[in-house]
């Protein structure tokens, strides 16, 4: 389970054929246990990784360190959940150190990810403060390098 | 020019591999299963160590023996991994690679017409080794029905007074056999028996498979003290061009090597060495990563040949397939010829590793999946083909 669910991870569009190749197994059990994954949540989705800035050069990522007051019997949860929600919000960690929660936040221009700071993350009544802090160049996304290194020259037939 | 050659080297044929790679290198979009290094790159901390090296400027040599700390990183993956104890001072020695250790152990062992036994097929340096050092190389044939092991029986009967030295190589380049604790124990009681030292090449022994542990001879009854137990960073840690490699033996042997090694090479590179310390302290991760790759890969290309009428058990070492292409009908020097001039697909055959090999082709997993994965389809297509017409 573990190794289909790192080469899963690694590149979600190989074929059940070729994953049944590598595992030993039958294509069938292959699709038994994706399907496993998938019902017991485990695998929540699939999606590719984008190099958004070749494609759009004006693509605005934020990350944001938000403080809150934590509530009585819900801790963090609820106002978390409610962040979350947002669709510009890409991904919201609970975090250690000086930060509670840490909200990446994608729009199509600085102001647009602005005002979604300024509007509706800190107005939100628990925020107590937040800090935001602008993408300039991504080198590696989901351990994917976007700076590839060369591949080098490797000897046709060695022994 | 030529008859100024030393007879003993002009008399060595050309490599089989050299022959081979040539052709292929004038060919355009090959799609080459004869590689006999890692694909993956160096891991980035193992790299990074090496600039960190030179950053500081550590450029000059070291002991002849290797760094002091790199010779305690051997000693205690040694013990860690292999359950043999040397002394790091006097019981290692970092060479160029495992075959300098080789050629040095040869040098520092054999009286000229010493016998030196091995199994075959193998690795094509082993023969040549041997007869530049002046020793008489002795091939014990290994089978494909015994899963390319070594038979204690095949090797007795080819023990002669003049039997000095086995060389083994598991897991083997090219066949990818492994030989179990219960395949070792006989072969170790012939050499106690017959007082034959060994060299252990255990250049590939991270890489096992299905769970198969690594018994390396040096840990059984009576070996280690006549066992030169031989690794490296080449395969295990993708470090091939780094040219790392070291023995471990008793204190007398490494000293006589040492004074080979002095003269011929001074010491390995200060800046590989100081990367492999990374390696070997830190390295077990990454190791372990390219193995599990190494494994899904073994199990596609198998399942492949296997689906087109090349039956081959599942090797349990290495990164090589030894196919047995005789159903065919063809010949290990025909099969590859014609694979790579009509599908453009190298692999080598198996005569480049002893006359034992014809019959064969070695297949390296050490590529991505997706080139294997086009190999197979047009291997299975000349397969195909092939049997056709012998059909």
């Amino acid at each position: 389970m573990e190794t289909l669910l790192r080469l899963l991870q690694q590149d979600s569009t190989v074929s059940r054929e070729d994953l049944a190749r590598q595992l030993n197994l039958s294509v069938d059990e292959v699709g038994r246990r994706i399907a496993e994954l998938e019902q017991n949540g485990v695998i929540r989705g699939y999606q590719a990784i984008v190099d958004r800035e070749r494609f759009d050069k004006n693509t605005v990522t934020a990350f944001i360190e938000v403080r809150i007051t934590p509530e009585r019997g819900g801790g963090f949860d609820r106002i978390a959940e409610r962040i979350a929600k947002f669709d510009q919000v890409v991904s919201c960690y609970l975090i250690s150190g000086g930060y509670d929660l840490l909200v990446v936040v994608q729009g199509t221009s600085l102001r647009e990810v602005a005002s979604f700071v300024s509007e509706k993350l800190s107005t939100i009544e628990s925020v107590i403060s937040t800090a935001t802090l602008f993408r300039l160049k991504t080198y590696k996304e989901n351990g994917a390098l976007l700076t590839a290194e060369t591949a080098e020259d490797r000897l046709a037939v060695s022994p | 020019m030529n008859d100024k050659i030393a007879a003993h080297v002009r008399d060595i044929p050309r490599s089989g591999i050299r022959d081979f790679f040539e052709i292929v290198q004038s060919m355009h979009d090959v799609i080459s299963l004869g590689i006999g290094e890692p694909d993956f790159v160096t891991p980035w901390h193992i790299r990074e160590a090496a600039l960190f090296s030179l950053e500081k400027g550590r450029t000059g040599y070291t002991s002849n023996l290797g760094l002091p700390k790199l010779r305690e990183a051997i000693a205690n993956y040694v013990a860690r991994k292999f359950h043999v104890q040397y002394h790091a001072p006097s019981e290692v020695l970092v060479s160029v690679g495992v075959s300098e250790a080789i050629d040095i152990a040869l040098r520092a062992l054999l009286n000229p017409g010493d016998e030196v036994l091995y199994h075959e097929p193998c690795y094509v340096s082993y023969n040549p080794s041997v007869t530049l050092a002046h020793g008489k190389a002795v091939s014990v044939p290994v089978h494909e029905k015994d899963n390319f092991q070594l038979r204690a029986d095949e090797l007795e009967k080819r023990i002669t007074p003049k039997s000095k030295i086995l060389l083994l190589n598991f897991p083997t380049n090219p066949t990818g056999a492994t030989m179990p604790r219960k395949a070792l124990e006989p072969i170790a009681e012939l050499c106690v028996k017959h007082d034959l030292i060994v060299l252990s090449d255990e250049i590939y022994a991270e890489l096992t498979y299905d769970g198969a542990e690594h018994v390396s001879i040096a840990t059984l009854p009576g070996m280690r003290e006549r066992t030169v137990f031989l690794h490296g960073l080449s395969k295990g840690w993708a470090m091939t061009g780094f040219r790392i490699g070291y023995a471990c033996a008793p204190a007398p042997l490494i000293e006589a090597m040492m004074k080979i090694h002095q003269y011929a090479i001074l010491c390995a590179p200060t800046m590989t060495q100081d990367a492999a310390i990374e390696a070997l302290d830190h390295g077990d991760a990454a190791v372990a990563h390219m193995r599990e790759k190494y494994e899904l890969r073994r199990n596609f290309i198998v399942s492949a040949l296997n689906d087109m009428g090349l039956p081959c058990p599942l090797p349990r070492g290495a990164f090589y397939v030894f196919v047995d292409i005789r159903p065919t009908g063809l010949t290990s020097r025909e099969f590859s010829l014609r694979l790579l001039e009509e599908h453009k697909v190298a692999v080598v055959p198996g005569t480049a590793f002893g006359k034992d090999g014809e019959g064969f082709v070695r297949c390296s997993y050490a590529t991505s999946l997706e080139q294997i994965k086009i190999a197979m389809e047009r291997m299975a297509g000349f397969v195909q083909h092939v049997s056709r017409r012998a059909a």
